[in-house]
């Protein structure tokens, strides 16, 4: 949450109008930067960052103190590798991190916004993030690379800005939210409004947090995030800390109890309103239906290269669901590339060590990258 | 391998849009992209295959021939070749079809069965081929539908597709296939390269 820590950010004058038909301006965008912008301006990489994640892709994160939440992608010597990448994030509108969300403090009455916070979607927070591109006075981005969240934000960047990335990367995502996808988001939703320290969005007036609320919605997504195999060659049935059951509610198995802790660590770094904001903005995520039922149109105006990648046991973002985005380039002719990675690991695969994506993410960015500078000499 | 890349990218024009179908580690995509087009897409069912092919900067799909080929618009490759992978198909005729829609021009090779050493070590062995080309054991070959020159170009003619132009190839040394010379060229080839049309 809004911690007295230094971030980076810029606030944006630019008027943008959002979805629902409110305009904001003057608002922060906060954001990271790693490696170094070369004098062509020609390696720059925007990151976006998924549902709880933040603008410290790499290094150690100053909030939490662990490391940031793409560091096996996003590093020196990593496959995005910051001696060559100038890689840039920032936080998400909705966000909780610094940028313009539910938690910012409304001067005028020097209280948080809450929820009286505008619904914001995806094109809302790439249109924000645009900006930033613009301040960094960077023409034309290397790349646009993203998992989950971050990956919807990849296909809504080239829809809107054509020109603006050589090469797209949505990995784990989809062009648009499923029936199952909204269900899991409504559930965590109604934990937290369910949470009678929630006071209707205004908790922070009252000096409380609706963190019981907050973590069972961390916890019941956390499931999503993994898988059936995984779950159950980490976990098993495996007791926590005793050697039989108590024949009671505490936390027996390891599984709960990881759970539990999935969901106290959570609400120590997250805010509750910027988690019902972010998710609905999911939910509202549908990029065929922008364009009149048709995704192909969605990438119509663009010469961007695109890589989609998904996983094998990511069961929230299925591989089917990926592959539509690719049919739907293939249908048009634009230029993409596309593989389906075994792993067990779940959703999650895309922010674990899963060797053979972090080999096969490098090597094609690192060629990608020589073939098209090469091509313009 | 060589001559048949040679043959192939002889066969295509410059700066042409390419799809290959069973690209494989993508060899035949990178000597064609040096030598011929740079707009070269390819689609390989293989995980490891597709990685490969990735992680040298290509463009390719995962992806099934047999179910994944109607994904693309008509026409919307000049050329689709299907090196060496006809054989290995469920159903090859629905994969030529599906070829034949998405390629302008297409570029089939074949493996030949007809070539007198397979034919020879069924003959006097016995036993199902083994040849430097056809390199698998009855009980593990990948191939299914094994055909020979003659068998395709028969194949060809009752399906109304058009050869442009047929090429034997026997080790380096190249010749042209053509009615006449077909049952010695089913003999002694040990590749066919046929350039279709429908």
């Amino acid at each position: 949450m809004n911690k007295n820590i230094d971030t980076k950010k810029i606030i944006i004058s630019n008027p943008i109008k959002l979805d629902c038909g409110k305009e904001i301006n003057n608002f922060p965008i906060a954001y990271e930067t790693y490696g170094e912008l070369n004098s062509e301006k020609s390696n720059a990489i925007l990151v976006f960052h998924a549902l709880t994640g933040d603008q410290y892709v790499s290094g150690k994160n100053p909030i939490t103190n662990k490391d940031g939440w793409w560091s096996y992608v996003v590093g020196e010597n990593k496959p995005i590798d910051t001696n060559k990448f100038f890689v840039i994030c920032a936080n998400v509108i909705g966000g909780c991190m610094g940028s313009y969300g539910p938690s910012t403090i409304n001067e005028s009455t020097g209280k948080q916004i809450g929820t009286d916070f505008p619904i914001i979607t995806i094109n809302d927070m790439v249109n924000a993030q645009y900006e930033l591109i613009k301040y960094l006075e960077i023409e034309k981005l290397f790349a646009v690379v993203g998992g989950s969240m971050g990956g919807m934000q990849v296909l809504q960047f080239v829809a809107n800005f054509p020109d603006k990335a050589k090469l797209a990367i949505p990995i784990a995502c989809t062009s648009s939210h499923s029936a199952q996808n909204i269900a899991f988001n409504e559930l965590g939703r109604q934990a937290i409004m369910a949470d009678s320290k929630w006071e209707n969005g205004f908790y922070s007036n009252y000096k409380l947090n609706p963190d019981k609320g907050l973590a069972v919605a961390r916890m019941a997504a956390h499931i999503t995030y993994l898988s059936e195999k995984g779950l159950q060659e980490k976990f098993g049935r495996k007791l926590q800390d005793r050697d039989s059951l108590r024949y009671g509610f505490e936390a027996d198995f390891q599984i709960e109890s990881y759970l539990r802790y999935q969901g106290s660590v959570f609400v120590d770094r997250f805010d509750a309103n910027s988690y019902l904001y972010i998710t609905r903005a999911m939910d509202y995520f549908d990029l065929s239906k922008q364009y009149k039922g048709n995704l192909s149109d969605a990438f119509k105006k663009t010469k961007t290269k695109f890589f989609v990648i998904s996983f094998t046991s990511d069961w929230l973002y299925p591989t089917s669901e990926n592959r539509e985005i690719v049919i739907a380039l293939n249908s048009i002719g634009a230029d993409v590339g596309f593989v389906e990675i075994e792993s067990d690991k779940g959703h999650d695969s895309f922010l674990l060590d899963v060797p053979s994506f972090l080999k096969t993410l490098g090597d094609y960015i690192n060629s990608t990258y020589k073939i098209i500078n090469e091509r313009r000499i | 391998m060589k001559e048949e890349f040679n043959i192939i990218s002889n066969l295509i024009e410059e700066n042409t849009r390419v799809l290959d179908v069973g690209c494989g580690n993508g060899d035949l995509m990178k000597f064609l992209q040096e030598n011929k087009t740079k707009d070269i897409r390819g689609l390989e069912i293989s995980k490891e295959k597709v990685q490969n092919c990735l992680s040298k900067g290509l463009t390719v799909i995962e992806g099934n021939a047999e179910s994944d080929l109607k994904q693309f618009p008509k026409s919307s490759f000049d050329y689709v070749i299907l090196s060496q992978t006809l054989q290995a198909f469920l159903n090859p005729e629905l994969v030529i079809n599906e070829l034949l829609k998405v390629g302008k021009k297409v570029i089939v090779t074949i493996p030949n069965f007809g070539y007198w050493r397979v034919r020879l070590q069924l003959l006097i062995k016995g036993t199902m081929p083994v040849t430097e080309n056809l390199p698998h054991e009855w009980y593990n070959t990948p191939n299914l539908h094994m055909c020979t020159i003659k068998d395709f170009y028969n194949f060809c003619s009752t399906k109304n597709i058009k050869i442009y132009k047929s090429i034997a190839l026997k080790k380096s040394r190249i010749s042209l296939i053509n009615k006449s010379n077909l049952n010695y060229k089913n003999l002694d080839s040990h590749l066919g390269i046929f350039l279709i049309e429908s």
